[in-house]
């Protein structure tokens, strides 16, 4: 079965895409690493190999937990399995 | 626990005890004036490597002191067999050369000044000479895995580092540390983010007080008085950004996996700063810049250096080998010639840590061995002097 996302740690709220080619619509396999659990998510975005995706709605000033660590906010609202980027995403430090 | 008789190598032992695992003669000039001369004694002796720099004039106060400890770290680093620095004038040729001969090792200087760089570069060609001839008799023998000093640093990273490359390392360390390597890591502008978690890895309060008082004279000194914006595309860079990194602080988590589960570190270095504690892990103070933060890193002794790259960073460096190990399989099938050893597997669930740990243990002892890394076999020898601030 071909995994498509890993997830770090069971308490973050984005994934990172594994794969090449993820489209808009398909049906997602993830790896939660901590925990050794799949999990399954449709991706809304074509997402490249390396980026991240939401897995819940994150709201616009809400903390990205990712490593079970704060790693950032979210700029503007993120639906479920949209891209997680520097369009809505940004550092807390400078 | 892995077994330590297995984990013997076949180095070069240098005068004063340590051990290396290349044979270099190495021509060093003492500022960029001489590079032009050294490159001369190294064409002339065919095996002898000239190291090329930008600075070494005006320099003062802390900075100068960094480029002495920097150039006679390498002249010291027991990769390197003999040595022959060049100056444009005596004085300062001398001290790089006292400082090089505290190890026993083979060095001489010549200076440029009331002779020009013909007749430099013939009488320093004639002990270039001897210098390599006899270096090529000494031979590798037999020796123990607490010999061996261990950097990193991570390069071009992306989210794969943090997932494979990076995580790889740390299972390495995790595993040989208890076996006496000595080790070290640095980049502390690349810490930001997880500096209180990095600190809770010090062996003891006084040492993750000394590492959160170095990480903050460098947001004081360095970030904050010349910063213009929120830093996008410096940290993290454009490839780390292409790459999915989306801040300073996801990157820093990454980073840190390199140090492992469990090691704690047991001390603090200024750049170039060779460690004083006997075996372990240290942090250096370091850019975070891939061939400033591996010069410094030869500049302290370490013989071999364990590079993650996610986007596929292609540094080397020229006396300090440099392993590169990435789990972007995109990466891996562009670039592959620059890669020692492929961890993708890792993201597919097809490889676990401890298989890669193991894997990069067995690439990291064969070339301790002399089997020649790709940045080598590439050419890539990037040797870059941190500067502190302008020189007089």
């Amino acid at each position: 079965m071909t995994n498509h996302f890993n997830v770090h740690h069971k308490a973050d709220t984005v994934g990172v895409i594994t794969v090449e080619g993820v489209e808009a619509g398909q049906e997602l396999t993830g790896w939660i690493m901590e925990t050794d659990e799949t999990v399954k998510l449709k991706a809304l975005d074509p997402i490249p190999i390396g980026h991240k995706i939401a897995l819940g709605d994150i709201k616009s000033g809400d903390t990205v937990v990712k490593y079970g660590h704060d790693v950032g906010k979210a700029v503007a609202d993120v639906g479920k399995g949209h891209h997680v980027h520097v369009h809505n995403m940004k550092t807390k430090r400078w | 626990m892995v077994d330590k008789s297995k984990l013997s190598f076949q180095g070069y032992r240098r005068e004063n005890g340590r051990v290396g695992i290349r044979n270099h003669v190495v021509i060093l000039p003492l500022d960029d004036l001489s590079n032009a001369a050294c490159e001369a004694v190294a064409n002339n002796i065919k095996g002898c490597l000239a190291i090329p720099h930008a600075y070494g004039r005006l320099q003062f106060g802390a900075d100068l002191d960094l480029h002495f400890r920097t150039l006679i770290g390498t002249g010291c680093n027991p990769n390197v067999a003999a040595v022959i620095v060049i100056g444009i004038e005596p004085g300062w040729t001398q001290r790089v050369v006292d400082g090089i001969a505290a190890t026993g090792k083979p060095v001489e200087g010549f200076a440029i000044e009331q002779h020009g760089d013909i007749n430099t570069i013939a009488r320093a060609s004639y002990r270039a000479k001897q210098f390599l001839q006899d270096a090529t008799e000494k031979l590798r023998e037999e020796c123990s895995i607490d010999e061996l000093w261990v950097s990193t640093k991570c390069g071009e990273s992306d989210t794969t580092s943090g997932l494979g490359s990076c995580p790889t390392v740390g299972n390495l360390y995790d595993k040989l540390d208890p076996l006496g390597i000595t080790s070290c890591f640095g980049e502390t502008s690349e810490i930001t983010g997880a500096e209180m978690v990095c600190a809770s890895r010090a062996i003891n309060e006084e040492v993750g007080k000394k590492f959160l008082a170095t990480w903050q004279a460098y947001m004081d000194e360095v970030i904050e008085p010349h910063k213009t914006s929120d830093l996008s595309e410096s940290q993290p860079t454009k490839g780390n950004i292409e790459g999915g990194l989306t801040t300073i602080e996801e990157k820093a988590f990454g980073n840190l996996e390199k140090i492992g589960k469990t090691v704690k570190y047991i001390d603090v270095l200024e750049p170039a700063e060779a460690p004083s504690k006997g075996p372990g892990m240290y942090f250096m103070d370091t850019s975070s810049a891939a061939a400033e933060c591996v010069t410094l890193q030869a500049a302290a002794g370490f013989v071999v250096h364990l590079f993650p790259t996610g986007q596929g960073n292609v540094i080397g460096n020229p006396i300090e080998p440099v392993i590169k190990l990435s789990a972007n399989p995109r990466t891996v099938r562009t670039m592959g010639e620059h890669i020692d050893l492929d961890v993708s597997g890792i993201l597919r669930r097809e490889m676990t840590l401890d298989e890669a740990g193991d894997a990069l243990i067995d690439v990291m002892m064969r070339t301790c061995n002399g089997r020649l890394t790709a940045a080598e076999a590439l050419g890539h020898r990037e040797f870059v002097l941190t500067k502190l601030y302008r020189s007089a």
